[in-house]
């Protein structure tokens, strides 16, 4: 099986022994060797002692999901040799530490087995049992690099970098390395015919993940208030979020923050705290994942009736109930867009990486404060805490945060009197102000019964005409929302239409699906409500095949009650196991789906 | 946008200013008529100028006595209407905000969420004045959490439970604080222990804990005002008797039990900066309490053996009076040596609704450096 940067290594581990800076030592160091990576881990709800996989795939045509095979397992765990041996590609190889020989149980015969005896040699050069489990995992990495031909200078340096303030760690991850490097040099034929090659296809590209991306995003869109509950896999955000802060939001001098992050006693107070925030006049924000959103609609339906704005990121998990926390899903695109109880609809965003998630986090705070609404962003654990390669990010510095229509001290000491919701310019969105500004802005903000002019009431009229009101207001919001990514290229009446994290998988399937002489023309969507281009997309087409990753087909759901689309035309193609999607799943669906007769 | 971050107004005339509400029979503004020889304060406003819509609670409701106190308590405090926030959750107590300072912003929230909406706006602006009112069973019930965790945080409020023991809106269920042994009109009397705001507030560390009664606006406007200059968590649990559904024989938050079993411990004077302390004290009697804000409280004990300063005698004394019976009130705790949120968190002294964007992003430059780690 000769191939050249088309290879996926999978390192089976046990959680808690610190092989994720190997495992990320060696995704960058083949990043830096020009060749594009896809890093995904698949963790379990647990702290130590549980299986855990991380898994490279490397990928010289730069496609941006998992592989749906693995090629070279690095089986470091007992407790899994025998799934992790069944799962390697026929041709493929899988390493193991010999130090315990186990040729019994590796009974496949069109797999390459190599035994490195990784613990007898860490055992015999290192002391301390923390060390030698440490140094175990960094000379596997030395074992790959030898069997791929991955730069060692490269490994190197990246140890330099890691270790810049504890220097004699550095020699010592060298010699970590080289025993694995050289041992399976002196013993096995190296490279193997699957291996890495320099390229240059990174350059101008960045490794990093959703979570990191968006907390980044919260600082530059100059969020200062940010209320949060921890939840998996959402809390890396804030972590993120703080970590930035605490670089460039404290004053050298004084130490004062120019940020608040406050971990909330529950997700219900956390939304609370951001509404407080957002109606005293600052960008605040709230990460969470499915659970959180459930206990939080109650205030995400005051928000959007007493119209006031805020951030969610809803990075979304493998439900329902607490599900599988460490698992992916799009299954909460129903719980957010109609989060809470009476007629309630919210504005979502849909990243499809960590680029999107950066740059959606201003957006979202611009659409929040626009439209006067809460706005949710719904990434997911694929996004959120796996490594995806995405070019380096970019900061327009002429960016203005539109703090959208809020009436200043001036304008309201001209005005003979404020009312809060009036729609003044008949898009529906009324004027706000913020408290402490002037005594002529006093308003009461309420989640119940509310005139035009922002007095309580239980008249019929009078109640009906805010809520019809809000109906306009939607409509307007489908003008703002980023546009979808739309790609008529293929001459043809069928199509993919997808979202979020779903779209890596769609291209690559796109690109199987051509070389079948099956051309789709291709739709992402990028928001909820669904722009105009979306229904004609849809109306251009005899058959749309709708790829998400939930069992109740929700995108098609939202599509059939938001802009009527044509449900006839609308074929799901669900994949809800908990792994991130891959190209073959789309694959498989669509054609399954022709040869039941669709269109194709 | 400069014009969004601009810093406190100062109202010229603040009169007039309201929508005309009229209209609306649940919402009655009060006719702006006002007797030409009422007093003003610095501010130039008189008390009228700090009234809000006509209350729709029962007549004779405990809580209007509240509003009323609260009424006279910002205005003898010179607040700035404007730079006030009256927050509230769902209740009969939670309508209060909409009867007092109408041109101050109000926001009745969600049932038991009323201090997280606070702590979020307080977190954004730490200039304005937070009024937080709730009631038992706002604050002991569906909100026992968020009620104590604004306490941990030491948020910077003044924290109103109007304390009637029932839920009035659903027609007269018992809450949390009802006593055991409470008689409702129909059923059985209570016999679960009740949940005390002010032990439990002393038991989280609250740093000024006052209980006063609706009916006793001599001694409930002192403490409102020093609950509102204290510098974080302030928690004035008012007994506040319901006329309609708890204010019958057997019912311990009736006007009839509360006169009858109520006892000042420790009352208070509230000094303003301008003015000199002139009260002579004698010690065991009144000790001068100095806020962080520069004003200074007096205490008046009335119980000589009460030392509102220690939290385990305030402790023990509130629960051996409880046991005998006795409503203990006045300012049973004050600490004013804690910090409060801000301070806990070294936040910037400017309110950060009000930081100008510019400071808050490194820009583009400082954007490649950072992903430096990235690659």
């Amino acid at each position: 099986m000769a191939s050249v940067n088309d290879v996926v290594i999978k390192i089976a581990t046990v959680n808690g022994t610190g092989s994720a800076s190997a495992n990320g030592l060696l995704r960058k160091a083949i990043f830096r060797m020009g060749v594009p990576v896809v890093g995904k881990n698949y963790f379990p709800s647990n702290i130590q002692g549980l299986p855990t996989w991380y898994e490279i795939r490397v990928t010289g045509k730069g496609y941006h999901c998992r592989s749906d095979r693995v090629d070279i397992m690095v089986a470091m765990n007992a407790q899994t040799y025998e799934r992790d041996l069944a799962e390697v590609e026929p041709g493929g190889c899988l390493i193991y530490d010999s130090t315990w020989p186990r040729s019994r149980l590796f009974n496949r015969d069109d797999v390459t087995i190599i035994g490195i005896p990784l613990a007898r040699m860490c055992n015999e050069h290192f002391e301390g049992v923390r060390s030698r489990i440490l140094m175990k995992n960094i000379a596997y990495v030395g074992v790959i690099a030898a069997l791929l031909d991955v730069d060692l200078d490269i490994i190197k340096n990246l140890l330099e970098e890691t270790f810049a303030a504890k220097q004699h760690l550095i020699a010592s991850n060298m010699e970590a390395i080289h025993f694995g490097y050289d041992y399976t040099r002196d013993n096995f034929p190296c490279p193997l015919p699957m291996h890495v090659e320099k390229m240059d296809e990174t350059e101008g590209h960045i490794v990093i993940d959703g979570n990191t991306a968006a907390g980044l995003g919260c600082m530059y869109a100059g969020a200062t208030v940010g209320a949060w509950y921890p939840i998996t896999p959402s809390t890396s955000l804030m972590d993120a979020f703080r970590m930035f802060c605490a670089r460039y939001r404290v004053d050298p001098e004084t130490g004062k923050r120019t940020y608040c992050i406050i971990q909330a006693e529950d997700e219900l107070a956390a939304i609370g705290m951001v509404l407080g925030a957002s109606w005293n006049g600052a960008r605040s924000f709230t990460p969470t994942s499915g659970p959180g959103i459930s206990l939080m609609s109650e205030f995400i339906g005051f928000g959007y009736y007493a119209e006031i704005p805020a951030v969610l990121f809803n990075v979304q998990r493998t439900g329902p109930s607490t599900g599988m926390p460490t698992r992916t899903q799009q299954c909460d695109l129903l719980s957010c867009a109609y989060a809470s109880h009476g007629d309630t609809k919210h504005v979502l965003l849909f990243p499809a990486d960590p680029a999107e998630c950066f740059y959606m986090s201003p957006q979202a705070f611009d659409l929040a404060e626009r439209l006067q609404t809460p706005v949710m962003v719904l990434s997911d654990l694929d996004i959120g805490m796996n490594d995806w390669m995405v070019p380096e990010l970019d900061w327009d510095d002429s960016y203005v945060p539109d703090r959208g229509k809020v009436y200043s001290a001036e304008d309201l000491e001209e005005m003979e009197n404020f009312y809060r919701y009036l729609d003044v310019d008949g898009d529906g969105i009324p004027y706000r102000t913020l408290p402490g500004v002037h005594p002529k802005g006093a308003y009461f903000t309420r989640g119940s019964g509310h005139t035009k002019l922002g007095a309580y009431t239980e008249d019929s009229v009078e109640y009906q005409e805010v809520v019809d009101r809000l109906l306009v207001k939607w409509e307007t919001a489908r003008t703002m929302v980023p546009e979808a990514e739309i790609d008529y290229s293929r001459f043809n009446k069928a199509a993919i239409l997808t979202l979020g994290s779903c779209d890596g998988a769609c291209k690559e399937a796109l690109d199987r699906l051509e070389k079948r002489n099956l051309n789709l023309n291709y739709c992402r969507v990028r928001a909820f409500p669904f722009t105009d281009a979306v229904s004609e997309f849809i109306d251009q087409h005899d058959a749309v095949y709708v790829v998400e990753q939930n069992r109740d087909a929700q995108l098609r759901s939202l599509l059939i009650n938001d802009i009527e689309a044509d449900q006839r035309k609308l074929v799901s193609i669900l994949h809800y196991n908990g792994m991130p999607l891959n190209a073959g799943s789309v694959v498989d669906g669509i054609l399954a789906e022709i040869a039941k007769g669709r269109a194709a | 946008m400069p014009a969004l971050w601009s810093t406190a107004y100062l109202p010229k005339s603040p009169k007039g200013a309201q929508p005309d509400r009229n209209y609306d029979v649940t919402f009655i503004a009060k006719p702006k008529i006002a007797h030409p020889t009422l007093p003003k304060n610095d501010l130039g406003l008189t008390t009228r100028d700090y009234e809000g819509a006509v209350s729709t609670l029962c007549a004779g409701c405990g809580h209007d006595s509240v509003t009323a106190a609260l009424i006279q308590a910002v205005f003898e405090l010179n607040v700035e209407p404007h730079m006030l926030a009256k927050m509230s959750g769902i209740g009969c107590s939670s309508k209060t905000p909409a009867y007092f300072v109408s041109q101050a912003h109000g926001f009745n929230s969600v049932h038991g969420r009323m201090p997280s909406v606070t702590t979020g706006a307080n977190a954004a602006n730490r200039d304005m004045t937070y009024i937080g009112v709730s009631g038992d069973g706002d604050s002991l019930s569906i909100g026992a959490g968020q009620f104590v965790h604004a306490i941990r945080r030491n948020l910077n409020m003044c924290y109103l439970i109007e304390n009637n023991g029932v839920y009035g809106l659903t027609k007269g269920q018992f809450s949390a604080s009802a006593d055991i042994g409470s008689k409702p009109k129909k059923g059985l009397p209570n016999q679960q222990e009740p949940i005390d705001p002010v032990s439990s507030a002393l038991a989280l560390g609250a740093t000024y804990i006052a209980r006063s009664f609706s009916g006793d606006k001599e001694q409930l406007v002192p403490l409102i005002k020093g609950a509102i200059m204290h510098s974080g968590f302030s928690l004035v649990d008012v007994i506040s008797p319901c006329v309609t559904f708890n204010d019958h024989e057997g019912s311990t938050k009736s006007y009839a039990h509360t006169r009858e079993f109520y006892h000042h411990v420790a009352n208070i004077d509230y000094v303003t900066p301008s003015e000199e302390i002139t009260a002579s004290y004698k010690e065991g009697e009144a000790m001068p309490v100095h806020l962080r804000g520069g004003d200074t409280i007096v205490l008046r004990k009335i119980d000589r053996d009460y030392d509102p300063t220690s939290r385990a005698d305030a402790f023990k004394f509130l629960r051996d009076r409880f046991n005998a019976g006795e409503i203990i009130t006045g300012l049973l705790y004050v600490n004013e040596h804690r910090a409060e949120m801000h301070e806990l968190m070294s936040n910037s002294d400017t309110p950060l609704s009000q930081l100008p964007y510019e400071g808050l992003h490194p820009g583009s430059s400082e954007l490649l450096k950072i992903q430096g780690r990235y690659r």
